[in-house]
């Protein structure tokens, strides 16, 4: 909790310097896209907290937003395909590669981070082959067929608030509550932790971490299709480089550790918008050069601070468990 | 054996403390040149604490170590070493994967201009492992080597680093008869160059052939110590326990009910050559004993569904059943206490309540979503039952003392209503209180006609608490015995490969 106030302030703090410097980053229009860009981002970076979350990885989301931005242009211009059913396709389809990756883990016991490496390589050339390397563009038509533009530039009425964020926040609020609330995101935290006391316990564990990849995969999905609407235009070599290591990042940043089980929702929100914050920033100052070093300067120093008062908490409580412990006995 | 006047050990009134746990309060202990003690106690007992403040591994809250009568620190085990003190640990430290000699000077390579001089390597090496009786290339693989000479190669590491006292943990525990001679005969001829050994075994046969006196805790402090002559079985196992053994084992058999579990020709992955059969009924209390690699916890681990049966079958309450996971083994009731709780039994990351809760967790909640109500209830419940001191149940379990985590292990299963208790042993590591606890829940379970099969290495606890034994040896069943049969030496007996001698 104390960490996700710590984020919180540190979002307020990022914007009153950056806008005491540069007026204009806190303009409305400067604003909207980080709202927007936020929301994109943060789809995918609550599908890679699932995966993190239950002590795995997905290094191809990058390349599912390249693959599932593709296909989707394609359904839409050279099909005529119905947008509506294009999503519903491309979706199922990169839940049904998130199977794939959840069954080599689980059934033949391949480490997460080769299965993933591999599907990182494979799905960038699949999207690559299916686009004959050319850029996908105008799917999104305003005039005339389905409009579906509205996904990304929609606002809420008086607030302003951009439909992707909203998007996020009912995606987040959801998450949450799997996360806390039910069996699954119980079992999820258990087997994170120690797969195999859950498996001792009667745990599915098999099932629960093929759905945690498929989670990360529909996650990608969706956020691939808000991109391709958001840009108009899908490039199956640029389309979402890197992006997984964004999403890795937000959700580290955010509390989710990479030894798996721990992790809060709302921390891998706020950790997406810092990021996104601290690029809008670094592009408003015009140093762009220096923004890995800035993003991975502060991922370091999250990832320390978080350690450090890890430390310092549970030397407290070894010290007040001793006290407590002793007087126990002394009772006993 | 004649004692030096001043003993190259001493330990005086040392005191150590972990948060729940007074681990050792006050111990002293001498050892002379080239003298054997052996240090006894029952799990808990603070042997394992004690050895690691010797071995610098820990540091001692209060008190005094004298080597040749002066005082001296033990703050890391390069300075153990230092002084001379080589711990050999239960578990084996050595890396599979690397030569013998590379092995012997981990850490310590002697060099030539920046490179491993091997040629040094190998010869010193070469002298060390024949001072242990090894007569091995240093240049082999240690993987070739069976465990026994695995044994001795960290004994001749130990002897490599001047050791003048080994402190050896159970180092009889996975080896076979001949190699324990061996053993013997390599620790007589340190003595004989002057080394002292600190013997720790469960073992009291053994502490009888190897030691010259015998220090006994009891928890953590010193409980009595037995000179040369007055070492028996008896007297060192009223030592350790503190009190008549029928009065802590308050075992009394039921009236065995209904055959609940029953194998036939139940053949595991780990000894696929050797077919088990055997049964068990509601009520009883049936002990697994067998040494360690026997093949008891591969047993387990098949009935539990772990690694499934390559073949045979189980019949649960007359029923023949699949179980190929630990799901179809909790379905029909047939629940397992493992051996390693931290990394079985528990997530220990997460809250004491949470653990309790986790197998269950589906019969408390309604599509999916948990009833939080229901599942504190229930936990409170159990934390009643099985008395585990907590603060409260949101305690991350990992800051329990062993026993507590035991408790919550089994409290688990409990609020599952087990049909078969399949218990690996379930005090290790675990102070007496709770122990003793842990026996009257198990009496408490057989009353309710539960049908417990339970694992220990502890011939105590087998002796006190079984209706019956069935004994293991190299996979298969070497025999059953009644309680009226049962002994130190029967059980021994089997579980050594011997058969049955009249009784």
């Amino acid at each position: 909790m104390l960490k996700n106030i710590v984020l919180f302030l540190l979002i307020f703090a990022i914007f009153g310097v950056t806008a005491a410097n540069a007026p204009t980053f806190a303009s409305g229009y400067n604003l909207d896209i980080m709202a927007r860009w936020t929301g994109l981002y943060g789809i995918m970076a609550i599908g890679a907290a699932f995966v993190i979350i239950a002590g795995g990885i997905d290094l191809s989301m990058g390349s599912m937003v390249a693959l599932v931005g593709v296909q989707f242009g394609i359904l839409i211009n050279d099909q005529n395909m119905d947008p509506y059913l294009a999503m519903v396709i491309v979706l199922v389809g990169a839940m049904l590669i998130g199977l794939g990756y959840g069954l080599l883990i689980t059934k033949l016991k391949l480490q997460p981070f080769v299965v993933t490496l591999c599907g990182l390589l494979v799905l960038r050339s699949l999207a690559r082959f299916l686009a004959q390397d050319n850029k996908i563009s105008n799917f999104v038509r305003p005039e005339g067929g389905t409009d579906i533009a509205y996904l990304t530039n929609w606002h809420v009425p008086y607030l302003g608030i951009p439909l992707p964020l909203v998007m996020l926040a009912v995606i987040a609020i959801v998450s949450s509550l799997v996360l806390n609330k039910t069996t699954f995101g119980r079992y999820l935290k258990a087997l994170g932790n120690n797969e195999q006391a859950a498996r001792f316990s009667g745990i599915n564990t098999d099932w629960i971490t093929i759905s945690a990849y498929m989670i990360c995969a529909l996650m990608a999905g969706i956020s691939a299709i808000l991109f391709a609407i958001d840009l108009n235009s899908v490039g199956p070599n640029e389309a979402g480089t890197f992006y997984e290591l964004y999403a890795i990042a937000a959700a580290v940043l955010g509390g989710c550790s990479l030894r798996g089980g721990t992790g809060s929702i709302l921390g891998v929100v706020l950790g997406t918008a810092i990021l996104r914050e601290l690029y809008q920033a670094i592009e408003t100052l015009e140093f762009s050069e220096l923004e890995g070093t800035v993003i991975g300067v502060v991922i370091l120093v999250g990832v320390i601070a978080d350690e450090i008062i890890r430390r310092v908490v549970d030397a407290r409580r070894r010290k007040r468990e001793a006290n407590a412990s002793s007087e126990i006995a002394a009772s006993g | 054996m004649n004692p030096a006047p001043v003993p190259f050990l001493e330990v005086d009134q040392v005191s150590k403390r972990f948060p729940g746990v007074k681990a050792l309060s006050e111990v002293s202990l001498q050892v002379g040149v080239g003298e054997s003690i052996a240090v006894i106690g029952e799990n808990g007992a603070g042997k394992s604490t004690l050895m690691k403040i010797l071995a610098g591994i820990q540091q001692p809250d209060r008190g005094t170590i004298r080597i040749d009568g002066k005082p001296v620190e033990v703050r890391s085990v390069t300075d153990a070493q230092r002084l001379g003190i080589a711990l050999i640990h239960q578990e084996l430290n050595l890396c599979d994967n690397l030569s013998v000699g590379a092995n012997i000077y981990l850490g310590r390579e002697p060099r030539k201009f920046g490179w491993i001089d091997q040629a040094a390597v190998n010869a010193n090496s070469r002298k060390y492992l024949q001072q242990v009786g090894l007569d091995i290339d240093p240049r082999k693989p240690l993987a070739e080597l069976s465990i026994g000479q695995q044994q001795l190669v960290e004994i001749a590491k130990a002897l490599s680093c001047n050791a003048r006292l080994l402190i050896m943990d159970e180092p009889t525990s996975s080896l076979s008869a001949r190699e324990v001679e061996r053993l013997f005969g390599v620790i007589q001829s340190l003595r004989a160059d002057g080394v002292s050994i600190v013997y720790i075994s469960h073992r009291l046969s053994e502490v009888h052939r190897v030691c010259d006196r015998v220090v006994a805790l009891r928890d953590g402090q010193n409980s009595g110590g037995l000179s040369r002559e007055e070492i028996s079985h008896d007297n060192m196992v009223r030592l350790m326990v503190g009190r008549e053994l029928d009065q802590f084992y308050a075992h009394q058999s039921q009236t065995p009910g209904e055959v609940v579990l029953q194998a036939k020709s139940l053949r595991t992955h780990a000894h696929p050559g050797h077919e088990i059969s055997f049964q068990l009924k509601a009520g009883e209390i049936v002990g697994l004993a067998g040494l360690v690699g026997a093949g008891r916890t591969e047993l387990f681990e098949t009935l539990f569904g772990v690694h499934p049966p390559i073949g045979g079958t189980v019949e649960v309450a007359g029923k023949p059943v699949s179980i190929r996971s630990p799901r179809d083994a909790i379905r029909h009731e047939v629940f397992l206490v493992p051996e390693d709780r931290k990394a079985q039994g528990l997530v220990l990351p997460m809250d004491v309540g949470q653990n309790t809760s986790l197998p269950g967790l589906h019969r408390l909640s309604f599509l999916s979503w948990i009833d939080h109500g229901k599942e504190q209830r229930l936990i409170d419940e159990m934390i009643e039952r099985m008395h585990v001191k907590t603060p409260n149940s949101r305690q991350i379990i990992q800051y329990l003392s062993g026993g507590n985590q035991q408790k919550v292990v089994i409290a688990k299963w409990l609020a599952m209503h087990p049909k078969v208790l399949l218990l690996d042993e379930p005090t290790r590591g675990i102070d007496v209180g709770a122990k003793h606890e842990i026996y009257e829940l198990m009496e408490e379970l057989a009353r309710h006609g539960v049908a417990i099969l339970f694992v220990s290495s502890e011939m105590e606890e087998i002796l006190g608490m079984a209706d019956r034994v069935l004994v293991m040896h190299e996979g298969a069943l070497a025999g059953e015995l009644t309680r009226d049969q049962l002994s130190e030496e029967s059980v021994m007996n089997l579980a050594t490969g011997q058969k049955l001698t009249a009784v």
